[in-house]
């Protein structure tokens, strides 16, 4: 329990802490998925996993934009990067992802133009300060990151920019939640809600996880005592047989998230019929492409991409732990071939992958030793 | 990069209504606040920013709260501190 002591609100984790485990029934499991991977980092950050009943296990979702990314969509990002006339822009957490022949920075490394940049906003002034170039803005993230991109490209068509365009990986989270439900590896009782992408999407799309699953989500915030609350939230409306959708993060996610947002993304952006995700492989309607009206600021209409469906290494099963079927140290390469300085999979490139929580607070250990305890 | 991470809003730019300057823990940078255009945003108010743009208006207690536990997180808020530190949004 070394980790007790780490957050100040410690009297009120235990008191949650004792409500939650008054609500288990005896002799049944629980698999809860936080599907953000900012709730991962918490959880692991602040040990919440001791608070919580043997009976509970929480099982980390796909909610990693950096993770998610296929192998391919890198290479395609790199071809584009080696014309020695474009300048590839990138946020910082992209840039150690591994492709085929290796990461943004190696390619930096052998002379290729690609540059880290904090906003999409900042990828335009450099278009707009090289006009001889033509830069590319490498476009991730779920819905809280879509709104940023589809700003800058309304920007780009108001300014009349004609170097600027985006390589877009955006996704959605939605499919990829329905996905999870489809899939027959796992049973889930419950979700954590992502809490920024329901800034933008709101509380009204995960309706049908209540209507059609019969399963509860709660919308949480990020520090701890947020994250126990919703787990305390889930198993009263579990225990009760209720399936609802709550928000337990109000103070800032509206119910029906940010309109601006979710208008930009529509005039600039439509959904891809379909788009490959690591791990989870391809899943309708889960990713979103420039809209046709914006044509001109789609790097993947303007220029040759390869598109080259790549296999991710076989010794990474980054797969199975988005899916949550795995836990990050029950992968093969987990803190031996893969840790955060030497990444196979992109679990363990980014802060909000699983694989790189466990890594960096140790969890590995606690497990192994709670493992076995009990076997 | 998906770290929303709350600044104290300094000034809305003269005659760049959609650009605020902000203050995130001492880095003072500008930020855009388009997508908050259904509120009104005054200098001492905090929004909660992502990627450049502010996404909502928070209040100083989620604010501080926020922050705190960024601070908390450690490497990965300086990471994206720095990459603000870099940015010239106009």
């Amino acid at each position: 329990m070394r980790f007790v002591d780490e957050f100040r609100d410690a009297d009120k984790a235990h008191a949650l802490a004792a409500k939650i485990a008054s609500l288990c029934e005896p002799g049944r499991q629980y698999k809860l998925m936080e599907v953000c991977g900012g709730h991962t980092h918490t959880i692991y950050k602040h040990g919440l996993e001791d608070y919580l009943p043997e009976q509970i296990t929480l099982v980390h979702g796909p909610g990693c934009p950096v993770c998610v990314i296929p192998m391919g969509r890198v290479d395609d990002a790199m071809a584009l990067a080696s014309d020695p006339d474009v300048i590839m822009t990138s946020f910082g957490d992209m840039m150690r992802v591994p492709g085929s022949n290796g990461s943004f920075f190696d390619a930096k490394a052998r002379g290729t133009d690609i540059r880290m940049v904090y906003s999409p906003l900042d990828s335009l002034k450099i278009a707009r300060q090289n006009p001889d170039k033509r830069v590319i803005f490498m476009a991730i993230g779920f819905e809280t990151t879509a709104p940023s991109t589809a700003m800058t490209v309304l920007r780009a068509a108001a300014e009349g920019l004609t170097n600027f365009s985006i390589f877009c990986n955006h996704v959605t989270i939605i499919p990829a939640i329905k996905a999870i439900l489809d899939s027959p590896d796992l049973r889930l009782d419950g979700f954590i809600g992502p809490g920024h992408v329901s800034t933008v999407i709101g509380c009204r799309p995960y309706e049908f996880i209540a209507r059609d699953y019969g399963k509860p989500v709660v919308v949480a915030g990020f520090e701890p005592l947020d994250i126990l609350q919703s787990i305390y939230m889930l198993m009263l409306q579990l225990s009760q047989d209720r399936a609802e959708i709550e928000n337990q993060y109000s103070r800032v996610v509206p119910w029906d998230g940010n309109v601006v947002a979710l208008r930009a993304i529509g005039q600039t952006m439509e959904l891809r019929p379909y788009f490959e995700w690591r791990g989870l492989g391809f899943i309708s309607h889960s990713a979103l492409k420039v809209r046709s009206d914006y044509a001109k600021f789609d790097a993947e209409l303007l220029y040759s991409v390869p598109g080259v469906r790549v296999a991710d290494p076989k010794a990474c099963q980054c797969g199975e732990v988005l899916k949550g079927v795995l836990k990050p140290w029950e992968c093969k390469v987990f803190g031996t071939a893969c840790t955060p300085e030497t990444p196979i999979g992109t679990c363990m490139v980014s802060p909000e992958g699983a694989c790189a929580a466990y890594y960096n607070y140790g969890r590995l250990t606690r497990t192994r030793v709670k493992e076995a305890s009990t076997s | 990069m998906c770290l929303g991470i709350p600044g104290e809003v300094i000034e809305i730019l003269p005659d760049q209504p959609d650009l605020a300057r902000v203050d995130v823990s001492g880095v003072r940078r500008v930020i855009n606040i388009g997508l908050l255009e259904n509120e009104t945003i005054a200098p001492g108010e905090w929004v909660l920013i992502h990627v450049g743009f502010a996404l909502s208006k928070i209040d100083e207690a989620e604010a501080a709260a926020a922050l705190e536990f960024l601070e908390g997180i450690g490497q990965a808020y300086e990471d994206e501190l720095a990459a603000l530190a870099e940015s010239r949004i106009e």
